[in-house]
């Protein structure tokens, strides 16, 4: 698994079509894909397992989200501050709550 | 861009955009024509000197002046849904863009490999070489591989902007907290001028949009100087 994902990630062109987000609004695929990095190496790093897998979530937050917003989340994660926290804790659910960043 | 005094359509640059502008002729042409129908049917009623003062019913009348535009709206109805649809395919894009609305400039991101990143503003006109287009052009051109699916993703940093290009045929509003997609393609390499299309503030008419479509070799050359800037 991990040898296939660094082939995906060293073919990695841009953030491919996710059909969970098939519309205009982009929004939550950037805020998602923010919050499944995080996840993955706190899941990962606490197994212990290899976090480079982790770095595809990386690439496509970095490729949808603006930088500013990538900027204050960063700092709002090295504060604790960040307001993703309780999405963290919990399971992904494809119910999950519709509260969405900066609003 | 726009020539002076120009009523039309710009010319296409991407297949959406000559899409919509067969469609636009089709719509117009049955709009003229109605409209010819129309206003040639009153100079006749108000030019005759005959009467008819028992009309009692019109069965045969009413059923085509029913039947046709019920036709017409279907012919216009099917054309522009299959637009519709087309406008929102989402085809595998080879780079994403991302397009940041200010008070009152663009900033763009390009951040697929590295954070590229620089802002795009109007060059005053005090500022422009003999042959530049007033009002229209910017420091720093967004630059762009021709024959390449572009996913735009725009947004703002401020207040509401929207991000237009006529002859790609885009207008997306910026929204301040919302990443709006937008598909962009275009045939060929070549300048295509924009304006923001949502008023924002005192100088929304002074943030143009200019994206230079070039060959692929060179916007990888194009790319990799960016870096190092």
């Amino acid at each position: 698994m991990a040898e296939e994902m660094k082939a995906k990630l060293k073919n990695y062109k841009t953030a491919p079509f996710d059909s969970r987000f098939p519309n205009q609004n982009q929004t939550r695929n950037c805020w998602q894909n923010y919050l499944d990095f995080h996840r993955c190496e706190k899941a990962l790093s606490a197994k212990g397992d290899d976090v480079s897998v982790c770095q595809w979530y990386r690439r496509v937050y970095k490729s949808l989200c603006p930088i500013s917003w990538v900027t204050d989340w960063d700092e709002q994660w090295a504060d604790g501050t960040f307001p993703g926290r309780s999405e963290l804790a919990a399971p992904p659910s494809p119910a999950s709550s519709v509260l969405l960043p900066r609003w | 861009m726009a020539a002076p005094a120009q009523l039309g359509l710009q010319n296409a640059a991407s297949p959406i955009m000559e899409e919509l502008i067969a469609f636009h002729d089709h719509a117009l042409m049955i709009i003229f024509l109605i409209s010819s129908l129309v206003l040639y049917i009153i100079s006749l009623m108000l030019t005759t000197k005959l009467t008819h003062t028992s009309t009692m019913n019109a069965q045969e009348i009413e059923m085509i002046w029913t039947i046709l535009p019920a036709m017409i709206l279907i012919m216009i109805a099917l054309p522009s849904l299959r637009i519709l649809y087309m406008t929102d395919e989402f085809n595998k894009p080879y780079l994403t863009l991302k397009a940041i609305g200010h008070q009152w400039y663009w900033s763009y991101e390009y951040s697929d490999y590295e954070d590229l990143a620089f802002d795009s503003y109007i060059m005053p006109t005090y500022f422009l070489e003999p042959g530049e287009f007033r009002l229209l052009e910017v420091d720093n051109r967004t630059t762009l591989p021709m024959e390449a699916d572009i996913r735009v993703l725009i947004s703002s940093q401020d207040v509401l902007h929207s991000w237009a290009v006529p002859s790609l045929g885009v207008k997306t509003d910026a929204i301040p907290g919302r990443l709006n997609q937008a598909m962009v393609a275009s045939m060929r390499p070549g300048l295509y001028y924009g304006q923001c299309s949502e008023i924002c503030g005192s100088n929304h008419s002074f943030m143009p949009i200019v994206l230079e479509f070039i060959y692929f070799q060179d916007f990888e050359v194009w790319a990799s100087y960016l870096y190092i800037v």
